[in-house]
């Protein structure tokens, strides 16, 4: 088992006491005069590398692996309602093209439900080689296990290399299910992917909640797995011509046995989305009070944005959670982003950092927001926004 | 009924950088608090115990001050609590941890419901709940935006499908993860903490469950290997403007590149 094998002999009580500083998980300890490691551990190996030899990493000697070579394709998960393709499955098709051309594979699309014989017409002009459809009316509705079967017996008999599932309520749900029962390797969230010769999926998301990037690959195991949110990739266009081949399945409906009954479907009210937003004035922790928020309208108004935040504005109830940009929110890309007051933890700027451009205005020269905006105030945004507006209003006078 | 409702002890903060000369992560502070988004799967609990007679048990995994938490849980009313912690967890990724509490969920006997918050603040995954779910072979919904009944054989739940709202009934054996904002979740009370002051939390080990394949747990039983970390990369072409003039300045730039 690969594990760390403490060497107390070059451990005396300054060095230990080094450790347990060193340690950001708290998982080093003192038992007994000792060095212990306890299991807060998160494997992080930063005690080896900065412990001058005192913590030694010990690998695992006969380490099992798949054969790779067996593993071929990048398969993207179609997710639609209605008879319409959720546009984060194309684009994901098009970010698995690029991948895919590094190793030459194959470009498959793995499309669930009941009458989807359209949807699968449509794949047929964003250049995927093989629509794969399961075309069943047990599949109707979205029941995690059924839809599980499905993926497990397309995994059986396509044997992908990777696959790519938007982050979607029904993606979420669904892919860990399928992860599980590979017992592989599920990403969650990546914000950028890339793809190594040995067919080895690099998976880069924001870590820890904070402003950290990890950059993660499943060595091991196949078919490797991510979770991809909307709009941080771009749809391909949409080609005239038909390309690819439609390839029905067959599954024994004896396996689509799952007793969740589904009463019913609404479709919810059509919300003010800032997903669609074309300028988006984003907001955060320099808002002091409530209402403030006004000031921050009459400028939104005067540019057509539409007003979004940060989680802190949720926890304080100031704002809806429908308006939250960001990993635990929504992912935006519009024309125009300003950020006023926010610090810019990659928590938030991991859900708008595609914005053509963004304006940022912070007190603080060394908030991190400075280093994704392309334009930036260091200053106060109640004196700002005040004179920004003024200068707008004065600019639309002479205009008008 | 028995329900299992599975938190976890995060990070108080946020805020973590990384040294860029020696790689070492910096946190800031070491305060940790219950995941907030369990708050709502415990009141979930509370909720349907008020409806249907119920024992509620948590499960939690960490070093052994994840202690903290179930104490935290027991002032809130939870009836029994259990700790896996084993050094032999450590490095574990999403399909390990997951199936650690899933043997941890086994261990506890027989569970007829199992209640998740929607994720975690530190892991932000989702990931967790529904791949247990796989484990034990029960089924599962995910993003429960409000319970409408519930009876001994099964509940009926509106789930939040992004799009849409789907109502539907799941029977028992089951899990649930549950949306930020299902139920208002009670503060602890001062009562209770006296009450269960001295209320036994279980320590289950590597020895206790059932699955004795070390392969399967910790770092070994995880597919996944963070290869790096690093700070997201920086940005030279940023104009910043300075001072009283700024906003006039800036103003001017985007009008003249018709972006205002």
């Amino acid at each position: 088992m690969a594990k760390l094998v403490i060497n107390h002999d070059k451990i005396n009580h300054k060095k230990m006491m080094e450790l347990i500083d060193l340690c950001p998980f708290n998982a080093i300890e003192e038992q007994e005069g000792q060095t212990y490691i306890n299991s807060g551990c998160k494997m992080c190996k930063l005690c080896v590398k900065n412990g001058n030899g005192s913590i030694e990493f010990v690998e695992d000697e006969n380490v099992t692996s798949v054969n790779k070579k067996l593993w071929n394709g990048i398969t993207v998960y179609i997710d639609h309602f209605n008879g319409v393709i959720n546009p984060v499955s194309l684009e994901l098709i098009g970010k698995a093209r690029e991948l895919a051309g590094i190793i030459s594979h194959p470009v498959q699309a793995i499309l669930i439900g009941s009458n989807v014989k359209k949807i699968a017409e449509e794949l047929e002009h964003y250049g995927v080689d093989q629509i794969h459809v399961y075309d069943y009316k047990e599949l109707e509705h979205f029941k995690v296990q059924n839809y599980t079967e499905v993926f497990a017996d397309y995994i059986e008999k396509n044997k992908p290399s990777s696959i790519l599932v938007g982050a979607t309520t029904l993606g979420r749900s669904l892919a860990p299910r399928v992860a599980a029962r590979f017992r592989t390797g599920l990403t969650a969230d990546c914000t950028i992917l890339k793809m190594k010769p040995n067919t080895d999926l690099v998976q880069i998301r924001p870590a820890f909640g904070g402003n950290i990037m990890a950059q993660i690959v499943t060595e091991r195991h196949r078919p490797q797995l991510c979770t991809v949110r909307a709009k941080i990739f771009d749809i391909p266009k949409r080609t005239e011509e038909k390309y690819g081949k439609i390839i029905d399945h067959k599954i024994d409906i004896k396996k689509l046995n799952s007793k969740i009954k589904v009463l019913d479907v609404v479709k919810k009210d059509k919300e003010v989305s800032i997903a669609d937003a074309e300028v988006i004035i984003a907001i955060g922790r320099g808002i002091k009070k409530e209402e403030d928020i006004e000031m921050i309208q009459e400028f939104a108004d005067l540019v057509d944005g539409k007003i979004a935040c940060t989680r802190p504005l949720i926890e304080c109830g100031w704002m809806s959670n429908k308006l939250q940009v960001g990993l635990s929110g929504r992912t935006v890309k519009p024309r125009l982003l300003f950020a006023f007051g926010i610090h810019g933890a990659v928590q938030f700027t991991a859900g708008m950092n595609g914005a053509e451009t963004i304006v940022a205005v912070n007190t603080d020269e060394q908030a991190s927001i400075f280093d994704v905006a392309h334009y930036g105030i260091v200053g106060d945004l109640y004196k700002v926004i005040p004179k920004l507006t003024e200068e707008i209003k004065r600019d639309r006078r002479i205009t008008f | 009924m028995k329900i299992a409702v599975c938190i976890k002890q995060v990070p108080g903060g946020t805020n973590v950088q990384v040294d860029p000369v020696t790689g070492v992560l910096l946190r800031d502070g070491v305060d940790s608090k219950i995941n907030p988004y369990d708050l709502y799967a415990l009141e979930s609990a509370f909720q349907i115990k008020n409806q249907v007679s119920s024992e509620i048990g948590v499960l939690s995994m960490g070093p052994p001050q994840a202690k903290a938490v179930i104490r935290e849980s027991f002032s809130m009313g939870v009836d029994t609590g259990v700790l896996l912690s084993d050094r032999k967890f450590a490095g574990a990724d999403v399909l390990a941890t997951s199936y650690a509490l899933a043997q941890g969920l086994k261990a506890m006997g027989e569970i007829d419901l199992i209640i998740c918050g929607k994720q975690t603040t530190d892991g932000d995954t989702a990931q967790v709940g529904p791949e247990m779910a796989e484990y034990l072979s029960i089924p599962h919904i995910s993003n429960i935006s409000k319970i409408l009944e519930v009876t001994s054989e099964s509940l009926t739940v509106e789930a939040d499908m992004g799009e849409t709202i789907e109502i539907q009934t799941i029977g028992y054996p089951c899990l649930i993860t549950v949306e930020k904002g299902i139920y208002s979740p009670r503060l602890p009370s001062y009562k209770n903490k006296l009450d269960t002051a001295t209320r036994e939390i279980k320590v289950l080990t590597f020895d206790d469950l059932d699955d004795k394949d070390e392969k399967k747990y910790g770092l070994n039983g995880s597919p996944t290997q963070v290869e790096r970390i690093f700070n997201p990369p920086k940005n030279p072409d940023k104009e910043m403007f300075l001072g009283d003039g700024a906003a006039v300045e800036l103003f001017g730039k985007l009008r003249g590149r018709k972006i205002i």
